[in-house]
């Protein structure tokens, strides 16, 4: 590009310069750190929930309200096993994808997304047999709107997992190099993984 | 700072440039991923706003003229207050903050663009419907609740309206968020491989603090917002007290996010004056660390002060001790930061530019802020004037004084190099004159009228308060009449304007190293920093007579 010889350190800025401009299409790659940052602001509207949840707790005088029945724990608790042993499953994904298996996407992808959709139909189930509505008390309404906003979390992890697996389709979609769209479902799946276990103790355990 | 590899080229002879640099008006109403339209759709945009702010602000003033309401209705006037709060913050001040961000980040640190290209027209094209729906929302039934909307009262003004304001707010924020995201990716990770973090311009070390407390709070407020929602719209009672809520939890997620917010409003025109001054004084910028690191701490104070607005609602007292003692140490990155600009301007060539004008009206006027701040910090003092005229006062210095003075400085500086045309600076000064004038006319009297008692956000007030609010009025008519030269000036010179050459100011800075307007994807080779950004006054670039240097009629060679 630069035809001129140059002194051995202009020579130096000139070759960095070269490097940056030839290959400025390919620049590289923030997306999975944006990805992270976003998950990060995401993970701030969570805490903020959380500490609502908190703080509406400590400050009542009897908590749960009086007359709220208890929540049933054995089938949430299976849930959340479901739920979390799922994050491992969808590791085994990145682990293909980075072997060039378009198959072994296909498939931990696969298993993941049902295990998502067991949780979903799982939580579906416990809010259908809940003896309170979203209007019963401030309970039952912190209760509803934090798992629903979770569950919604978990739903968009299911469409995604569903828009990799239909990339899949073409198994030279993704590869070794190039399959920063499994990373970052991946990336998304614990978050909500982890957002799931801090919930779990705080409206199921504590 | 740089020169390119090939310092002799003359630019603006190439044709081939000449098509680069060139925007047709309308890619200003498309679907564009270059940040430089982003920019321009952002600021233009949020002029806009702020000229229907500014209207809903001149309506207020004239009711508030008399002490009866005789111009609009107290319910009116209720929902004018709450649409002139919002609109003047969420799609005035922030967009026109994101949309300096935008055009200057990528020039300043040597990009070609975003890290996230898209993804930033997106961010953009979210602004609209937010605004739209908001203003939309005044001819049905607009919100009455105040731009906070405190519950309970905002769940008792009218579902349509708070719904809408709800709405409007959720979709401004996520665009905010998207465009933080954007920023803080982009200065981390695109800057030229020779521009370490201590030799950026200090405009992207407060985009990085801005960047963190966007990503940082705004989501609290979604969360709120969320559950405002659902008390309003399906009948729960997170915040109802009626129905075993707690409102005071609504206040601190309210609060999280918007005294952060008011970082997010300023810090960018922090970080833009530290730019213009060093410039047109012709020095150094003075302790570039101490300024750059301010930044940082003001934007980690910024997020644990935030019950300051809440020392009259039962907050405990110990809580309201800490969260005092927090808010005035605030008071010590800013003052650095005062001490940082007026030592720059200490013995320098100061050039009576308008962007210099407005941008020592914005240290005077943030001056008066920042002091008037630091009284209200005091718990006690809090208490007496809380919720009247002194806060409106107050609050009014920071944010017409510094952000609205800052983005005026802005547009100013950077005008040229946004629309290759220089402004016409004698109306620039008159624009600053009316407007420094009208600003202090308008506000200084309400501090005043606080510590008299007068309670704000009501349409009504006791006869005695008349002759300052009629001072208060007039001012407001002497800045209304201050946006005319500003925008005849703004379109005419868009058009008419002189060329602009690449460097008009003679800066340093990497977004005067190449075309005004630069073109298509900024640089034509990236640059290499060969000095810091603000080495003015040491030989690395012709130190002219001011005079001289800001009478332009023609492009001068670029060297």
């Amino acid at each position: 590009m630069q035809g001129s010889i140059n002194t051995t350190a202009e020579g130096t800025l000139n070759l960095a310069q070269e490097e940056a401009h030839g290959h400025h299409e390919e620049h590289p790659d923030h997306r999975m750190f944006g990805i992270l940052v976003f998950l990060c602001a995401e993970s701030m509207l969570f805490l903020g929930l959380f500490v609502a949840y908190i703080t509406f707790r400590l400050v009542a005088t009897e908590w749960p309200p009086e007359g709220t029945p208890e929540l049933e724990i054995l089938l949430p608790g299976i849930n959340s096993l479901i739920l979390i042993s799922s994050s491992f499953v969808i590791h085994k994904a990145d682990t293909a994808a980075k072997q060039d298996d378009s198959k072994g996407v296909l498939t931990w992808f696969g298993i993941t997304a049902i295990m998502g959709a067991i949780f979903l139909l799982g939580q579906g189930y416990e809010y259908a047999n809940l003896e309170f509505g979203l209007r019963e008390n401030l309970f039952a309404s912190t209760f509803y709107v934090l798992t629903g906003f979770h569950g919604l979390h978990v739903f968009v992890g299911l469409l995604l997992m569903l828009a990799v697996l239909w990339r899949n389709r073409d198994p030279k979609h993704y590869s070794s190099e190039n399959h920063f769209g499994i990373e970052a479902v991946e990336l998304y799946w614990h978050f909500v993984d982890v957002i799931w276990i801090i919930l779990f103790v705080l409206l199921y355990l504590w | 700072m740089t020169t390119t590899s090939k310092p002799k080229t003359p630019l603006p002879e190439e044709p081939k440039m000449l098509l680069g640099n060139e925007r047709k008006w309308t890619d200003y109403f498309t679907f564009c991923t270059d940040h430089k339209v982003i920019g321009i759709q952002y600021l233009v945009t949020a002029f806009f706003f702020y000229l229907v702010g500014g209207a809903l602000a001149t309506v207020m003033r004239t009711e508030l003229a008399t002490p009866a309401p005789d111009i609009v209705t107290p319910d009116v006037y209720n929902g004018i207050l709450t649409l002139h709060g919002t609109v003047m913050l969420f799609l005035w001040i922030v967009p026109a903050g994101a949309g300096l961000a935008n055009y200057l980040i990528p020039l300043m640190i040597g990009a070609r663009d975003m890290a996230f290209p898209r993804l930033n027209a997106i961010a953009f094209w979210l602004i609209p419907p937010s605004g739209l729906m908001l203003i939309g929302s005044f001819f049905f039934e607009p919100p009455s609740a105040g731009w906070t909307s405190y519950p309970p009262l905002s769940l008792t003004t009218g579902a349509l309206g708070e719904g809408i304001w709800i709405m409007s707010i959720l979709v401004g924020g996520t665009a905010s968020i998207l465009g933080g995201l954007n920023f803080l990716v982009t200065i981390l990770k695109m800057r030229v491989p020779s521009m370490p973090l201590t030799k950026m311009p200090l405009f992207c070390w407060a985009m990085i603090a801005t960047s963190l407390l966007i990503l940082i709070s705004t989501p609290v407020l979604a969360g709120a917002l969320i559950l405002l929602a659902f008390d309003l719209l399906a009948g729960t009672a997170f915040f109802n007290p009626t129905g075993g809520g707690n409102p005071v939890v609504y206040q601190h997620m309210f609060w999280f996010y918007s005294h952060p917010a008011v970082y997010i409003f300023v810090l960018p025109l922090f970080g833009a004056i530290s730019d213009v001054i060093a410039v047109h004084a012709r020095k150094p910028i003075f302790g570039y660390r101490a300024i750059a690191y301010s930044s940082i701490v003001i934007s980690f104070l910024g997020l644990i002060v935030w019950a300051h607005h809440m020392f009259t609602s039962g907050t405990p007292p110990w809580l309201r001790m800490f969260f005092m003692i927090t808010t005035m140490v605030i008071a010590v990155p800013t003052g650095i930061k005062v001490f940082g600009w007026v030592a720059t301007l200490w013995r320098g060539k100061i050039a009576y530019t308008s962007a210099m004008l407005f941008a020592l009206g914005f240290i005077a006027l943030f001056l008066i802020g920042g002091i008037s701040g630091v009284m209200l910090a005091a718990v006690p003092f809090d208490i007496h004037v809380h919720d009247t005229y002194f806060v409106v006062a107050h609050f009014h210095y920071v944010l017409f004084g510094a952000s609205v003075f800052g983005i005026f400085m802005s547009v100013y500086h950077w005008f040229p190099k946004m629309t290759g045309r220089m402004m016409n600076e004698f109306w620039g000064k008159i624009h600053f004159v009316l407007t420094f004038v009208g600003m202090n006319l308008t506000f200084m009297p309400m501090h005043e009228l606080g510590l008299r008692g007068m309670n704000r956000r009501i349409a009504l007030y006791d006869p005695q308060f008349t002759d300052l609010n009629v001072l208060a009025t007039i001012g407001s008519y002497i800045m209304a009449v201050s946006t005319i030269p500003f925008l005849i000036n703004a379109i005419w010179s868009w058009r008419y304007g002189k060329k602009a050459p690449a460097n008009p100011w003679r800066a340093l800075t990497l977004e005067w190293q190449t075309l005004s307007p630069p073109e298509l994807e900024n640089f034509e080779e990236l640059p290499v920093l060969k000095t810091g950004p603000y080495d003015y006054g040491l030989g690395y670039i012709a130190e002219e007579d001011p005079e001289e240097l800001y009478a332009h009629a023609v492009p001068a060679p670029v060297s």
